[in-house]
């Protein structure tokens, strides 16, 4: 038996251990066995956590040719490509023979012979991966917390997140060292801690200066990490753009890999047939420098339902447990959040309520065109155009991945929402609407000012209406357009009625007068939110939207007797679109409580919500006669 | 002879690993106990590929015959000289005697590495072209040719009077001929096809031995039967012939490719010609002429240079499975392929599969241990191209497995298969079974007709359906499904697109600085759908473009120096919203969407979409939600037919059913009309127009194509009337009478309101008679002197009519507040 020393740092070795014994023709599916051992050995959470982490440990700490994950986003597909699966090289004096496995690697050995008959072409894929856009800080350092991983790296390291570290004659058994520690440790190390935290956590000098000529093509501006050429070789067809994935793998970061891309610019053989096939944009796409862009060569992929930190992964067995007592205490924690929100929202309970439903929608299913389970809502009538910022820093703190965009003149006309196929690099150029699933899009619609959409304005804001309505955007790939379905859950912040569709609408009524509106503003900053209240919440929010839910059938037979009834009552007034809102609206009030099931109080609840909100908007159409 | 310093070159196979990969090729595993023979000079001796170099190219004198005919290099095939015989049952592959010309060895010798004996496989192919008949041939490609005499001997003549030496061979039709000589084909094609160049040219010049060829005929083989979705390439296609459909992104410029060097001697002037191999040139150190070392430098404008092109396709959309990005793969066209095709072209591509081992550094030893992969284009076909020569035949020929075509059958067969696929259709929207039944008829669509030998030009096969209705009765959701099924769909919404959007516009492209022809949405849709959202937004000028489309099914644009037709056999499936935001029960069709009667009546079916406001429908609307609510996907899916079969089906029906109109059909036709015609006439209006009849045959067409059936029955007609008719007393209805009334679609106007219009027209008339010798009038004063008269109510705007009826008699003008008498 290996030790796990030996699988982290050295997966390899084991590759070349099943595979030497099958040429010795013992086991003849090797790699089948390879990929079962690997995952065999992840499948305890304790032996995941000690796989050093490709998002919060700098790549220049890990060891070439060893185990890591990386929790990432499908941004791009490459093609497929054709590697040397098995081959052979012949040593130069002594004329001998071996057989290599090409597996798992990148560069073949010197003096492979082409003509051998043994050579095995296979097939593998490559993907280009980012971290998951969007992804909150909290949600970083919650990974980064639980990490146990133990890098040999030739200096000490210090994680650029976690804020505390190891030292190299730690023992395995590290225990995680609470963040307030790390500025108690010894004095030299606090120099060296110091040095590199500034170094990583500020942008690093060598990735900055990449940066100018190479695009790492992350969704939304600003994002910084890792990207990743990810290399797959069992069913990736069973991967779609978009996916959030958590992948181990052996990490590649051979600089033989990078001479090639510097060789290139130096040789301009056209004679060659292998070259001159790629311009230069897309030689520097498909094969950027491995120092910036390593690449991973999956052993185990598995793709995230959730990306909470605080939650256990659904494979492990007690995850039932965990689901269980969480269920139990969800009607509390759903009133303290409540009681928050309530708080946030200037004290109207009505759109506290709204609020915390939007959060727990997620698409669960398409009938034809037709997403189930979305929500998007539009809170108008809000104050000053600084709150609804404060808002979206709020809501930062208790969603995984989150999304601000003020839909300012500026930003309509310039961000790109679309990704856009570029045909010379020959990649997807990446739009701020490539989000992965359950991402909160904050848009600020109060950030609105006069002047005129020009044509990419129009486009953007054509593409945020089909999110919400279809939730599916069309990538732009030039000659035609295709569909890919998503799943944002877009909260919209307006003053008035926003101009982008939404299934719901809830105008704000502040309970803070005007005049103590920026005192109270500044206490919600300052609102007491201890840790473990906030991380309550966290787990509440992803937990309700994991649930099951069914509706029976006395409910069936009951909404329908309810429906018939509403509209004799009000004809005009009680629409399809109606039953279709108030159905998603009990079902999310169901599941927030912590139930399964549609129950007959929550669908008089929801009824209940939905004439509060309809008489409010009543109200304020009355009061504001321009209001359509 | 060549330079003996060609053999340092380490040779680089361009894959190394398909024979054993080849299932198709089991002896060859013998063969690769011996070792491959060294030495070039050999075996170019033995080979019987050597073709005549182009330093045999006489320039001037006529020439004929195979021998007098230059060859012509095909860098498509790559290097095929260097492939040596061997001799199946020798042990020692001994080129040297294995010469083509003693028969009795020959027997036994096969190309090295592959099972191919180039005498019988050039006997073969000779036989095939002497030959194949195949009197079914519907190609366009074969067209003016006597299907039964044997095609590739009249495709010969051909040559020797065009002079364009490319023979096209259709792989299916070498499969069908001889299975073993096509497996050879796919397997070892860069073997099989010089083989079958020189089997042609044997054939071509005895038979026209005077004819002169600019260079020896080249065969092209196309529609290799295992067509490829670019996906399902795999290591196991390297090196076979494969055909690929995709759409062109990028073609390079063209790039000189160096085929042969010429080096001369700086000493002596001797000069020597090496040509390249794969993408090699071994300079002679030496001069063999002076023997002075490193004398040899290469003179340029004498070397010989092909034309080659870098071309990458990106597979079709339609392709692609759901969640994932197109895939792309990097083509080379070379001599006469190069610029043949374009981007944004959907081409389907016959070529070799090739992979080549990437070096990390050309000094370095060690290789990153992938393959750069590409296809050496041998053939092109574009598939897009009848859109702008307008064949009577669909783009796209999607292939059907037999499992496929049987299933479908099978659900054909169903006595209630109209109703099965209408409730198949957008299972989410409920009830409006009519709507879905006229949609299921436009996605059929009638049968394409052909007049223009007449010169009654193209009938329209097209169905065009407006759905109309209140705000929120899921029209949107019923174009996007549909949007959603077609494969040529497009969705644009009335408020954001313009005329230029919907048909073509010119602009100029930032790559070539010239101006291409961008085209719009419904061109794009041009044997689609186009679903137009918001029909009632559309501007004035926008919806004018759409008058041409939907009945002459063309798109004339002159702009930008450009000026052409072209083709746009759309459907169109659109929706309006009434003027009023609710539709108004009081008014007609026309008054309420408010769009122009010229456009109206090009739609074969208006439906309205109202709500019922009724309570048996609200329970069943209810159920139904909510049971999308909750029902599991499968579920689903066991209640309705899924949308993957529903598409197959109309894929099918729409590429093999063609149905044409029986005698009982017509006649019912004939009466269905006449009875339309009859129910008005008593009233003294106008009921029906050809128009009408001519949706109908459309429409019973289609349903005929809903049942596979090539016949248009009785059956076909009844329900094409029903629902006909049911559409019509949706939108045609007269609400001041109650009667149907064709000519408010026609028209604009009920009968009765164009009535009402002539009779004020003539009160006027009167009361300005009445007026006496008046010439001229106020316009507010005749306005009250008639409501005066009148008994009814005299709106403004009647009164405005009348004065304009008036004034079309000649009898009077109105200049602004003035009326004024004529003569």
């Amino acid at each position: 038996m290996l030790s796990t020393q030996d699988w982290i740092h050295a997966p390899l070795g084991v590759v070349e251990e099943k595979f030497a014994a099958a040429q010795k023709g013992s086991s003849p599916g090797w790699e089948a066995e390879v990929v079962e051992f690997f995952k065999e050995q992840l499948k305890e959470k304790s032996a995941q956590s000690l796989v050093p982490s490709l998002n919060d440990v700098p790549l220049h700490y890990l060891k070439p040719n060893s185990l890591v994950k990386f929790r990432c986003f499908i941004q791009d597909m490459f093609d497929p490509e054709f590697y040397m699966g098995v081959y052979e090289t012949v040593d130069g004096p002594t004329d001998a023979k071996m057989l290599h496995c090409g597996k798992y690697r990148d560069v073949a050995e010197c003096g492979v012979d082409f003509n051998s008959k043994n050579t095995v072409t296979a097939e593998r894929q490559t993907f280009y991966c980012v971290p998951i856009p969007g992804e909150n800080l909290w949600v970083k350092d919650g990974y980064a917390g639980s990490s146990q991983a133990r890098v040999v790296a030739s200096t000490s390291y210090v994680p650029s997140r976690q804020k505390r570290s190891y030292e190299e004659d730690e023992d395995m058994d590290t225990q995680p060292q609470k963040q307030a520690h790390a500025g108690l440790q010894g004095p030299t190390d606090l120099q060296s801690n110091a040095d590199c935290k500034r170094q990583e956590t500020e942008a690093p000098p060598t990735q900055a200066a990449s940066a100018s000529h190479l695009d790492l093509n992350f969704p939304l501006p600003g994002e910084r990490g890792p990207a990743c050429l990810v290399k797959v070789y069992e069913d990736w067809e069973s991967f779609k753009l978009n996916d959030a994935l958590e992948v181990f793998g052996i990490l590649s970061v051979s600089p033989a890999l990078s001479a090639l891309a510097e060789e290139r610019d130096a040789s301009s053989s056209f004679l060659d047939p292998t070259e001159g096939m790629e311009t230069a944009e897309e030689q520097r796409v498909h094969s950027p420098p491995a120092s910036l862009v390593p690449r991973l060569h999956v052993l185990h992929a598995k793709p995230l339902q959730h990306n909470n930190p605080l939650l256990p992964h659904a494979t492990s067995d007690d995850n039932g447990a965990f689901l269980s007592s969480t269920v139990a205490e969800m009607a509390s924690v759903r009133a303290e959040l409540l009681a928050y929100f309530t708080h946030v929202l200037l004290g109207d309970g009505l759109a506290a309520e709204f609020l915390l439903l939007h959060l727990l929608s997620s698409v669960y299913s398409r009938r034809d065109a037709l997403p189930l389970g979305k929500f998007t809502l539009n809170l108008s009538g809000l104050p000053a155009a600084s709150y609804s910022e404060r808002l979206y820093q709020i809501l930062q703190q208790l969603v995984p991945c989150s999304w601000y965009l003020a839909m300012s003149l500026q930003n309509m006309n310039q961000t790109r929402l679309r990704p856009r196929k570029d045909y010379t690099a020959n990649r997807l150029v990446s739009g701020s609407l490539q989000l992965a699933q359950n991402t909160s899009l904050f848009l600020d619609e109060t950030r609105l000012e006069p002047g005129q959409l020009d044509a990419t304005g129009v486009c953007n804001v054509t593409a945020l209406g089909n999110v919400i309505t279809w939730q599916k955007v069309d990538y732009d790939f030039n000659y035609h357009q295709m569909e890919f379905p998503c799943n944002i859950n877009v909260l919209i912040a307006s003053e008035g009625r926003s101009l982008l569709p939404s299934d719901c609408r809830v105008h704000l009524e502040a309970q803070v007068t005007p005049a103590h509106l920026e005192e109270y503003l500044s206490s919600i900053q300052a609102f007491p939110q201890t840790s473990s209240q906030l991380n309550r919440f966290r787990i509440y929010l992803s937990v309700a939207r994991l649930l099951d839910y069914s509706i029976s059938d006395q409910m069936t037979k009951y909404v329908e007797e309810d429906f018939v009834e509403m509209r004799k009552d009000d004809p005009q007034g009680v629409s399809a679109d109606d039953l279709h809102r108030m159905l998603v609206v009990a079902r999310l009030l169901c599941l927030s409580l912590g139930q399964n099931h549609l129950s007959r109080d929550g669908w008089l609840r929801a009824k209940h919500m939905e004439m509060l909100r309809r008489s409010r908007m009543e109200q304020h159409q009355t009061v504001n006669g321009n209001e359509p | 002879g060549q330079d003996s310093s060609a053999g340092d070159l380490m040779p680089m196979p361009t894959s190394p690993a398909t024979d054993l990969l080849s299932p198709a090729a089991p002896q060859d595993t013998s063969l690769f106990s011996s070792p491959r023979p060294s030495g070039p000079n050999e075996v170019d001796i033995s080979s019987p590929l050597v073709y005549g170099t182009p330093s045999s190219r006489v320039e001037g004198t006529p020439r004929s015959g195979v021998r007098g005919t230059p060859a012509r290099q095909r860098p498509d095939l790559g290097s095929v000289r260097k492939a040596p015989q061997v001799d199946l049952h020798s042990d020692q592959p001994s080129a040297d005697n294995a010469v083509a010309s003693e028969p009795s060895a020959g027997q036994n010798l096969v190309i090295w590495g592959t099972d191919v004996n180039v005498g019988t496989c050039k006997e073969k192919f000779q036989r095939f072209l002497q030959r194949f008949i195949d009197p079914t041939s519907t190609e366009d490609e074969n067209a003016g040719l006597d299907l039964n005499e044997p095609l590739y001997m009249q495709k010969l003549e051909e040559i020797s009077v065009v002079g364009d030496p490319v023979l096209n061979v259709n792989c299916r039709h070498v499969q069908s001929f001889d299975a073993e000589l096509y497996r050879q084909l796919i397997c070892y094609p860069q073997e099989v096809i010089p083989t079958f160049d020189m089997a042609v040219n044997e054939l071509f010049f005895e038979r026209f031995p005077d004819s002169v060829l600019e260079y020896q005929i080249q065969v092209r083989p196309y529609n290799a039967l295992k067509t490829k979705n670019m996906r399902n390439l795999n290591p196991e296609d390297i090196d076979q012939l494969i055909t690929l459909g995709g759409m062109v992104i990028r073609t390079s410029q063209l790039i000189p490719e160096m085929q042969e060097a010429f080096f001369q001697c700086q000493v002596c002037a001797f000069s020597a010609r090496v040509e390249v191999d794969r993408g090699r040139i071994a300079e002679p150190a030496v001069c063999r002429n002076c023997n002075n070392t490193h004398s040899m430098t290469l003179v340029h404008n004498r070397s010989v240079f092909s034309d080659k092109q870098m071309i990458k396709i990106q597979e079709s959309p339609e392709d692609m499975p759901a969640g994932q990005t197109p895939h792309t793969t990097i083509l080379y066209a070379h001599n006469d392929l190069v610029d043949k095709v374009q981007p944004g072209d959907r081409v389907n591509i016959t070529g070799i599969y090739r992979a080549v081992p990437m070096r990390v550094h050309p000094r370095q030893s060690n290789v990153r241990s992938v393959y750069k992969t590409h296809i050496d284009a041998i053939h092109f076909r574009k598939t897009d191209e009848k859109r702008l020569h307008g064949l009577d035949q669909d783009g796209e020929q999607k292939l059907f497995t037999e499992d496929r075509v049987q299933t479908l059958k099978e659900l054909a067969a169903k006595p209630d298969v109209y109703e099965r696929l209408a409730s198949a259709l957008a299972p989410s929207i409920y009830e409006h079974e009519d709507i879905k039944k006229g949609i299921l008829l436009q996605l059929f669509g009638g049968t394409r007709k052909d007049f223009s030998q007449t010169g009654r030009g193209n009938f329209r096969a097209e169905v065009n359906i407006l759905l109309c209705g209140d705000p929120g009765t899921s029209k949107s959701q019923l174009l996007q499904y549909v949007y959603n099924l077609v494969p040529r769909g497009q969705y644009t919404s009335g408020k954001g697109s313009s005329a230029v959007g919907l048909t073509a516009y010119v602009m100029k492209d930032p790559e070539t600085r010239q101006l291409v022809l961008q085209t719009g949405a419904l061109v794009l849709s041009d044997n689609g759908i186009c679903c137009i959202d918001e029909f009632d937004k559309m501007s004035d000028n926008t919806r004018s473009v759409l008058h041409e489309v939907m009945e002459q099914q063309t798109l004339s644009i002159a702009k930008a120096g450009i000026i052409c037709q072209l083709n746009a056999r759309t459907a169109v499936l659109a929706a309006a919203n009434p003027v009023e935001s609710q539709w108004n029960p009081k008014k007609t069709t026309i008054e309420n969407i408010q769009l122009p009667h010229t456009l109206l009546s090009r739609f074969d079916l208006i439906f309205l979409m109202l709500d019922p406001q009724d309570e048996a429908y609200d329970r069943r609307l209810a159920h139904h939600l909510v049971s999308l609510y909750y029902q599991s996907e499968e579920q689903m899916e066991e209640e309705f037919l899924d949308m993957a079969v529903l598409k197959d089906y109309i894929a099918y029906a729409r590429t093999y059913i063609s149905p044409r109109l029986s005698e009982e059909a017509s006649q019912a036709l004939i009466e269905a009309y006449v009875d339309m015609r009859k129910i008005g006439s008593g009233r003294g209006m106008v009921s029906a127009y050809p128009r009408q009849l001519e949706s109908l045959i459309r429409l019973a067409e289609a349903h005929a194509k809903v049942r596979f059936s090539e016949k248009v029955e009785t059956i076909d007609v009844e329900e094409a009337k029903r629902l006909h008719r049911e559409a019509l007393k949706q939108s045609a209805t007269d609400p001041r009478t109650g009667f149907v009334d064709i000519s408010i679609l026609t028209t604009g106007m009920s009968a009765t309101a164009r009535k009402r219009k002539e009779e004020v027209a003539q009160a006027l008339k009167k009361l300005i008679q009445a007026k006496g010798k008046t010439p001229a009038m106020k316009y507010q004063q005749l306005l009250e002197d008639l409501r005066g008269q009148s008994e009814t109510a005299i709106t403004k705007e009647l009164f405005d009519e009348a004065l304009r009826a008036l004034a079309d008699e000649d009898y009077l003008t109105v200049t602004g507040k003035t009326v004024r008498l004529l003569a």
